[in-house]
């Protein structure tokens, strides 16, 4: 009878030393999905990685169903907040406005609905397009290397030697304030981060004896790359987005409260934010009279932010290597 | 490679990230429509099309790019940084004007993120999976998520606004009288130096006073990467053979932990000195907008908002530079420390 050692992610050990604990591969399952599995469970196993994915989900539910939450009065442009009046003390929280409004009347509900939206909107646009330059540039930089190489790095080096959010503030009001100025400017200047990532990475799998088989055995270059280079480097890098998703929010959100956003009265959380700073100080009588103002619209865009960085957190224990056995 | 080999091969590597960068900072203004940027020129406020197509013509702003940038160039060189519409003044003069306050709280607060940083990351590594290390490690990732601006409106309302404590502002608006008046010197800037050098007690407290809800500000949120590291780095060194022979040989914890563990984690730490700088100069332009503070960062806050463009590009120059230099200084200590990074 053979013995049969199958490890925590049900990997059969073949080891030529010690011949009774090979056993022949299990049928059925894909390794690749047994792998998967694995990392289901272990990501499972954590309890902030559940509180970050429970997270996420519910903003995720509230910005799907941002139309039914919170019927938009004006249909052809929803992110438009409805106000009543113009009055500039913002009002309390009452059935009719659960969070209170902001000055001039806008309803912070409505903001927040429709601000979840628009933060998944801006975080995913900002970070696909970041993910797409920086894989293209960092394989071509790390696979083909010399020259090529040099050019690319050099820029991002460029890139890196500037603060981040004062050459984005600089990059905005070039083009013109307005939320797609920011969504834009975070696109032009985030790449480099991937880039660099990618190239390392591709650096190390370049000398590998598989890509050395793969290059002897007449496969192209770009076929090396999508099929032998980039499933093996990408996982660090989609780590990597995880969590910025909840950067880019952020910077996007100060660049708004520095003025450089949207029109008061579109559902930015940044935005909302930026108007809070009127009203740090209720009348003498109350001088806390207007904390949702300033507390609730800032608490949606941290809570967005923890449950990225929760998510990055954990798929990097998930993901990585390193961290993965032990 | 040798240390100086290595040093002058890194001095060269600057100076063309450097004229990268004036490149970059150049393009990026030359976007602005000449039209926007003849407002620096202007001097009333009614003016005619004519007038401005005439200033437009003056200052060369249509003038091809590459001859625009040499101009400027030579200006920058020269130390000519144009006039600055936000502070009323030269560029230069509204450096020395705001550089001071953005330093004295940039000198305040680096070494108490540095302490709190490594302290924290150090007690959640000795500690690894216990409860002290749970709470540290809920502090760098809230840290992590909290928005700058945010945490400094909540500390405002909470402290301003509820206990009538640590106003916004550089200094009450008594002590200003004394700062302004002639009597009391100004040798470097920075107020709490100056009031000690002044023998001014009471300028100095007020002066800290105003520095205190910033310097939290700061501290919570820039410490966590720092901490992050330092735990990590610390779990790697407390891992190593040499600690378990020196506890196995009776050294006490104590001096296990703070020398021998300590000195080689704190290496890797290092390394994100630079960022730790950017994520500071970034924070400080928030910073500042909130807690309404003369630096540099409310400068360039302000200056991006009236479009005063030798300012934006003064601000981005000097942060670049700084952050380039500073990311040199680290490399080069850490070439210093760690020779393999010579051979790379």
């Amino acid at each position: 009878m053979e013995k049969e050692y199958i490890d925590e992610a049900g990997f059969s050990r073949e080891t030529t030393a010690f011949p009774e604990l090979r056993r022949p591969r299990q049928p059925g399952k894909h390794p690749r999905l047994r792998e998967f599995i694995f990392s289901v469970k272990r990501f499972l196993s954590n309890p902030l990685s559940i509180i970050g994915l429970l997270i996420i989900l519910s903003f995720a539910v509230i910005a799907i169903l941002a139309p039914i939450l919170a019927p938009p009065p004006y249909p052809d442009d929803p992110y438009k907040m409805p106000h009543k009046g113009w009055q500039m003390t913002p009002s309390p929280p009452s059935p009719e406005n659960p969070f209170g409004t902001l000055q001039q009347q806008y309803d912070i509900y409505y903001g927040i609905v429709w601000g979840a939206r628009n933060a998944f909107r801006i975080g995913f646009f900002v970070v696909l397009a970041n993910l797409v330059v920086g894989i293209i540039l960092g394989s071509l930089a790390g696979y083909f290397g010399g020259v090529v190489d040099e050019i690319i790095m050099r820029i991002t080096d460029i890139f890196y030697s500037l603060p981040f959010l004062v050459i984005a503030m600089a990059l905005v009001v070039a083009i013109g304030r307005g939320l797609t100025s920011i969504i834009l400017v975070l696109i032009i200047l985030g790449w480099p981060t991937y880039t660099r990532v990618i190239r390392g990475e591709i650096l190390v799998i370049r000398e590998k004896e598989y890509i050395l088989a793969a290059r002897a055995s007449g496969a192209s270059h770009l076929r090396i790359i999508f099929k032998h280079v980039l499933p093996n480097s990408i996982y660090s890098v989609l780590i990597i987005a995880s969590m910025q998703v909840g950067t880019v929010l952020i910077t996007a959100a100060a660049l708004s409260f520095l003025g450089l956003g949207s029109e008061t009265g579109y559902a930015d959380l940044g935005q909302m934010v930026s108007t809070s700073r009127n009203w740090i100080v209720g009348p003498p009588d109350d001088r806390l009279a207007y904390w949702y103002v300033v507390f609730i619209p800032g608490f949606v865009i941290a809570l967005f932010v923890l449950g990225w960085n929760l998510l990055g957190d954990a798929a990097r224990d998930v993901f990585d290597p390193k961290l993965r056995r032990r | 490679m040798s240390l100086l080999h290595y040093i002058i091969r890194r001095l060269l590597l600057m100076i063309v990230v450097l004229f990268g960068v004036t490149l970059l900072v150049f393009s990026i203004m030359m976007i602005i429509p000449p039209g926007q940027r003849v407002g620096i020129y202007v001097q009333h406020e009614k003016i005619t099309p004519s007038q401005m197509e005439a200033l437009i013509i003056k200052y060369g702003l249509r003038d091809p790019a590459p001859i625009q940038y040499l101009r400027w160039m030579a200006n920058v060189l020269r130390g000519d940084f144009g006039h600055s519409v936000t502070a009323s003044a030269p560029v230069s003069e509204g450096f020395k004007m705001y550089f001071p306050v953005t330093l004295e709280l940039v000198l305040l607060a680096t070494p108490l993120i540095i302490i709190v940083g490594i302290k924290l990351g150090m007690l959640g590594a000795i500690h690894k999976d216990r409860s002290i290390d749970h709470a540290t490690r809920v502090f760098a990732i809230v840290g992590y998520s909290l928005p700058t601006f945010w945490l400094g409106l909540l500390l405002l309302m909470i402290f301003y606004g509820y206990f009538g404590i640590f106003p916004p502002g550089t200094i009450s608006p008594d002590s200003k009288d004394v700062v302004f008046s002639a009597e009391f010197i100004n040798f470097t800037g920075l107020l709490t130096l100056d009031a000690i050098l002044n023998w001014r007690w009471d300028i100095f407290w007020d002066a800290l006073y105003h520095l205190i809800l910033p310097t939290i500000n700061l501290i919570l949120l820039n410490s966590a990467l720092l901490m992050r590291l330092m735990r990590s780095s610390m779990l790697e060194a407390l891992g190593q053979d040499f600690i378990l022979t020196a506890l196995a040989k009776g050294a006490s914890k104590r001096i296990v932990y703070y020398k021998h563990a300590r000195r080689n984690a704190l290496i890797p730490a290092v390394t994100v000195a630079g960022v730790l700088f950017a994520l500071l100069m970034g924070g400080m332009v928030i910073t500042e907008t909130i807690f309404a503070r003369q630096g540099i960062g409310l400068w360039m806050a302000r200056a991006a908002l009236m479009l005063d463009v030798p300012a934006i590009m003064f601000n981005v120059l000097f942060l670049g530079t700084v952050f380039v230099t500073v990311n040199l200084i680290v490399d080069i200590i850490y070439a210093y420390i760690d020779p393999r990074i010579r051979l790379g």
